[in-house]
């Protein structure tokens, strides 16, 4: 996920990134102006607070008369007091800026993202995804909100700042006016240096981290191959890089700042020798010489928080390029605006105009290659597959069993050719559409936090409670329901972690069952299932799949010996079909598959 | 624990504290310069009780009299820069030795950390999570250095910005310095109780991230099933809700922190104006002059940003505490070591096993095993799922180890026990069945084991295990790199090149874990034929669930529930009336149903 960070960030600023989430700002443009004027005063207030020690100073200390001091403190007091709820207003408004407009930047990202392809998905890391939707819109928000807090509060103290100064003595204001720009050049060149530096802090510590986790995760097979030593060595010159990369940052940290104490020492030395001889003439008061010397010191505050903003600005940028782009990656596969018009889209189905789904599939003249492959994996295939076919898809790990399923549920569309449900184009139709007439259980299961309840009801959400006891019974899982602790209200963990591959596999199969769809895909879906429940489960199949269209992936002989039809597929390619009996008389491919799982399963 | 690592370090570390307060120390000389300058210069007042500075300008060639000073005021710009120059130097100093102390320190405890995990026993990287070791191992790291490299220093800085200020301030004027003091320690308390008493708030917060970054995860890793059932419209609205949530705590905690903030901005201004307000009192009944009034005011700038910090970085640095601990956890498992007196005599290849028994924990999983194996021979073992048939090689590694009384194992007729256990392991070439591959090159994966050796001698090893073919398709063959950021290999692949890397060793002795699983049958006869050539003098273990990988073994051993069923050579296995005829016969179906199927 690093890795992805660390690109593209020397770039110029440019205002066209920033226009791109323009929309973004409009909710927030009152409350971003309210900011703005916020830290106006609030600086404001910090640049009076020399001219009231000055006050103090002329007014009291050196005539040494203390009347009228409580009317001093208190004029102090409410002063402080405006400070205290510019400080609350402000930090309130920024917080609420800053995660209102990240909250509205998530969620576009990840509504578009629904929208997005699976083609978008296979090739696309989901750390990548991750990144986008929670750390750069993340960044952004924090940038836009204190971003602007920090510019509107350093340009504005600085600027009152010189204003205070000049008037105050502006022989000597003067000269701490030219020092500024000098300050900030050289406060640019040292940020410069240290934000490449802990950029390339980053990258090495990713490296680290990497190899931390290799050096865990191999630690077995390393020990099996004795070469622990190698790998430690391997790991102390990625961890000496690391050192060396973190002292050089941090020596050019430790020349920065004693180079900007030298500059606040000139200034404070330049007001003494020039401005204690204009004290003497008289023509300078004590205090005066206490709030320029403050000054002097103060300023380079504001000048350091604005150095910051600019190299962030740059940085910022490169986030919003990166959700720029994702809003706007184009989806590859689309409803036609005459589908949507009568079948509505996923957010607003219009299920009155939908037809019932009956199941015949034809694949007519269909090539297909995956978009980011350079070779047809289907060439001119034609298959009719009339309503309550089963079709079981055999092969090896990895050979390309998912391809037909993949396009069959439209998470891929053919390159050419058409395939027809129901004797139309399924492209005449919505997605939507074909995908609520889909049971879908996978090898993997995929299951969501939340109880088992509320994973089987993500079948269809208006399931009583009732029917969803009933699709626990179909698939024989009331049993291993009821083992544990809470029955069905078990709260399953993240992914489902707390249940076993076996049980997660009975749940996304009831599930699916629950859905009552016309369409059912079993991609692996029993492989992990002890035998016994297995045998149970596969009664329950065969009755499921009786009057309905089915695809079962690679499956146990016993699923795969009753499919109406058998598709061998090696290296992406059908190279073998029939039934059972047809493919054993054929001597081929499938005879060596099935003799080798025969043998696998015997001794499982 | 930290002692262990620390050496080196320490002596830097101590010279970045001793250079830091220096630097401290010069930054509070330069206000008294101020005052000097005022009280003594420009009022001509003849009181000289300013630390360090008058004996400065004495070696200037300054007399302490108000005319020379006013004749040579430059003396005291000249004062100021060295002052500042000095303490810059030693604040350069206390910062780069502080990075070379505090980072020299991490990076040893990295290394440490890392090559220790290297050497704990195979039980323990089967007990552990990764992902938590990982997390240890980074940010546990990370939290410890932030305390050596921020918070500890931060704390030694804000008390040695307390002490100087106040030593000076109290030699000026005791009832000013102790309303500043008293009002300094209201504020410290403020920040620190109120972010302890606070600390757990944040915890909701972080929760609801959590939440809500398992949404999107949940749904990115399962948008097969989000599409399959149409359910875009409610995973947005989950997200949505998830996302509001979020928002909203943050929302909520951000108003109780502006408060806070905005409390202590107040605090802090308001012990400006007590200082004013009181020190003008003082001022009135000649208790303090104009430059002693500013040098309170100077000071008093300057230590309350520490103070407040100080709050934050106390209530954060407990957390360093606890992470040792989790490291401390990880270096004080013992690693594996050899008995004394182990021996490195050359491995021919001839195992026994002498009634061996071996449990995990309560759960037997070996029952007096007892078999030999001559050299050069293959034994094949067959077994389902849990009939201990990996245990039996990995006991052969060394990898766990056998109590006394639970049988012996030998190779050449001695105690594997006797072996150096690396000596033991460099003697036998074993393929897990899910190997691991580094994220390498393919190349030098093949090559982990033998560094240096020839282009042609690994393409030579991959041809035995059928993969060179595989790896000359990808552009960089065989500089093709592995895993993450290069390409991804199949479980076949992997067995394959895994296979590589053993044979191009060459040990007297091999196992193959169930490592041609992911393989197809002819290719696994193929491999097994190109191994008999190469390897025909090695002593070869062959552990497999399926038949026909064992048909060219010398012995088979069938395996059932830890105890060895049937012993024997195939064909004499396949004269006895046993499982391993059992399972032959089931295999016959195949053969009938084809012939049925021709009828």
């Amino acid at each position: 996920m690093l890795y992805y960070d660390e690109e593209s960030y020397n770039k110029p600023f440019s205002l066209g990134a920033w226009f791109l989430i323009g929309r973004f700002f409009r909710p927030f443009t009152g409350m971003l102006i309210r900011i703005a004027l916020l830290m106006i005063a609030s600086s404001f207030i910090d640049v009076l607070i020399p001219l009231y020690q000055k006050y103090i100073i002329d007014r009291f200390i050196v005539p040494g008369a203390s009347d009228g001091v409580s009317r001093a403190a208190l004029l102090g007091v409410a002063v402080m007091l405006a400070q205290f709820v510019s400080t609350v207003l402000f930090t309130r408004l920024a917080i609420r800026v800053e995660m209102g407009f990240s909250r509205d930047l998530k969620k576009a990202c990840f509504d578009h993202l629904q929208k997005l392809s699976l083609s978008y998905y296979n090739t696309t890391p989901v750390g990548y995804m991750i990144a986008r939707v929670m750390s750069d819109t993340d960044r952004i928000g924090l940038f836009v909100a204190w971003g602007l807090v920090d510019v509107m509060w350093g340009l504005s103290y600085v600027v009152f700042a010189v204003i205070s100064m000049l008037i105050l003595d502006a022989r000597l204001g003067i000269w701490i006016a030219i020092m500024i720009p000098v300050m900030a050049v050289v406060t640019r060149i040292f940020q410069n240096r240290i934000l490449t530096l802990n950029r390339k802090v980053r990258r090495t510590n990713a490296i680290m981290t990497g190899s931390f986790n290799e050096g865990i995760l191999g630690a077995r097979t390393s020990k099996t191959l004795v070469i622990e030593d190698e790998n430690s060595r391997e790991f102390d010159a990625i961890a000496g890089g690391m050192y060396r990369d973190t002292v050089r940052s941090a020596t050019v940290s430790a020349i920065y700042s004693p180079v900007m104490m030298m500059f606040g020492a000139v200034a404070v030395a330049l007001i003494l020798v020039r401005g204690s001889s204009y004290s003497i003439s008289g023509s300078l008061e004590f205090g005066a010489l206490s709030a320029l010397v403050s000054y002097s010191i103060n300023i380079f505050e504001p000048i350091q928080h604005l150095s910051r903003i600019f190299s962030e600005i740059t940085a910022t940028q490169a986030n919003i390029e990166r959700v720029d782009s994702l809003l706007a990656q184009a989806p590859e596969i689309t409803d036609s605006p005459q589908v949507v018009e009568i079948y509505g889209d996923s957010f607003n189905p219009k299920r009155q105009n939908w037809e019932p789904l009956i199941g015949d599939i034809r694949f007519d003249d269909v090539s297909f290659k995956y978009p980011d492959g350079d070779e047809y994996v289907l060439e001119r295939f034609s298959l009719d597959i009339p309503a309550g076919t089963c079709v079981a898809l055999v092969g090896e790990t990895g050979a390309g069993k998912s391809t037909l399923v993949n396009l069959v549920c439209r998470f891929f569309e053919p390159t050419s050719g058409r395939i027809l449900i129901d004797g139309r184009d399924y492209r005449e139709r919505s997605q939507l559409w074909l995908h609520s007439n889909i049971g879908y259980v996978l090898q993997s299961p995929h299951l969501f936090s939340g109880t088992i309840r509320e994973n089987i009801r993500y079948g269809r959400l208006d399931a009583s409670d009732e029917e969803i006891d009933e699709a626990i019974r179909l698939v024989s899982a009331e049993r291993a329901v009821a083992k544990l602790p809470m029955g069905a209200d078990t709260d399953v963990g993240e992914g489902g972690d707390r249940l076993s591959t076996g049980e997660k596999q009975l749940i996304s199969f009831a599930r699916a069952v629950l859905a009552n769809p016309r369409i059912f895909v079993l991609d692996e879906a029993t492989s992990s299932i002890d035998t016994e429940t297995e045998r149970m489960i596969q009664n329950a199949i065969s009755k499921i799949l009786r009057s309905r269209t089915s695809f079962l992936i690679a499956h146990r002989l016993s699923t795969i010996k009753m499919a109406d039809l058998i598709l061998v597929v090696k290296d992406g390619k059908i190279i073998e079909s029939g039934t059972h009996r047809d493919l054993l008389r054929k001597k081929g491919y499938y005879l060596q598959l099935y003799s080798m799982r025969f043998e696998d399963e015997i001794m499982i | 624990m930290l002692w262990n690592v620390s050496d080196g370090s320490r002596a830097l570390y101590s010279a970045a504290v001793l250079f830091m307060l220096i630097s401290v120390f010069c930054g509070f000389l330069l206000p008294q310069v101020v005052r000097f300058v005022v009280d003594n210069v420009v009022r001509g007042l003849p009181v000289y009780d300013i630390p360090v500075i008058p004996n400065i300008l004495v070696l200037l060639g300054v007399e302490r009299t108000t005319e020379s000073l006013r004749k040579n005021i430059e003396a005291a710009g000249v004062v100021v820069l060295a002052i500042a120059a000095f303490g810059g130097i030693c604040g350069y100093l206390y910062q780069r030795m502080l990075a070379q102390g505090a980072e020299g320190l991490i990076l040893r405890l990295r290394s440490r950390l890392f090559s220790h995990i290297q050497s704990l026993p195979y039980e323990w990287h089967i007990a552990i999570q990764t992902g938590d070791i990982v997390q240890r191992c980074t940010s546990d790291v990370e939290i410890i250095r932030n305390f050596l490299f921020t918070q500890l220093i931060e704390i030694v800085r804000a008390v040695a910005f307390v002490f100087f200020a106040y030593v000076m301030l109290f030699r000026v004027d005791v009832p000013l310095s102790l309303a500043s003091f008293v009002f300094l320690l209201v504020i410290f308390l403020y920040s620190f109780l109120f972010l302890r008493a606070n600390a757990d708030r944040f915890l909701p917060v972080d929760e609801a991230e959590g939440q809500l970054l398992a949404v999107a995860q949940e749904n990115f890793t399962g948008v097969r099933v989000v599409r399959a059932f149409g359910r875009e419209a409610y995973e947005v609205g989950r997200f949505g809700r998830q996302n509001e949530i979020y928002a909203d705590l943050w929302v909520k905690l951000g108003n109780m922190l502006s408060t806070f903030w905005g409390v202590g901005d107040f605090l802090t201004g308001m012990q400006m104006i007590t200082i004013c307000a009181f020190g003008a009192i003082r001022a009135s009944s000649g208790n303090i002059t104009v430059g002693e009034f500013m040098v309170f005011l100077t000071y008093n700038s300057m230590i309350i940003w520490p103070v407040r910090g100080l709050g934050r970085v106390l209530s954060e640095a407990s957390k360093a505490r606890a992470s040792l601990g989790r490291l401390v956890e990880i270096l004080g498992s013992p690693a594996e070591s050899d008995p004394p007196g182990a021996i490195e005599t050359p491995i021919s290849g001839g195992i026994e096993f002498d009634g061996v028994s071996f449990s995990y924990g309560d759960t037997p999983v070996l029952r007096d095993i007892s078999f030999s194996i001559r050299q050069g021979t293959t034994l094949g073992i067959l077994g389902t799922t849990g009939s201990g048939k990996t245990t039996v090689a990995h006991l052969l590694c060394g990898l766990y180890n056998l109590e006394e009384g639970c049988g012996e194992i030998r190779i050449d007729g001695i105690n594997i026990n006797r072996y150096k256990r690396r000596w033991l392991r460099q003697n036998i070439g074993i393929v897990l069945q899910e190997p691991f591959l580094y994220s390498r090159t393919i190349g030098e994966n093949i090559a982990s084991l033998t560094p240096g050796r020839s282009p042609d001698e690994l393409r030579e090893a991959a041809a035995v295990a059928r993969v060179d073919d595989a790896i000359m398709k990808f552009p960089q063959g065989y500089n093709t790199l592995v895993g993450e950021r290069g390409v991804t290999l199949s479980g076949g692949q992997k067995q394959r090149v895994a296979i590589a890397r053993a044979v191009l060793n060459s040990p007297p002795i091999m196992i193959f874990d169930d490592s041609l699983s992911a393989v197809d049958a002819e290719t696994d006869a193929k491999i097994r034929a190109a191994l008999a050539r190469r390897a025909g003098s090695a002593t070869t273990i062959i552990i497999s669930h399926r038949m026909t990988s064992l048909s060219g073994a010398d012995t088979v051993i069938v395996m059932e529930d830890g105890r060895i069923a049937e012993m024997g050579g195939p064909a004499e296995l396949l004269a006895r009336d046993g499982i391993y005829r059992r399972i032959s016969d089931m295999q016959r179906i195949v053969e009938s149903e084809i012939s049925e199927a021709e009828d």
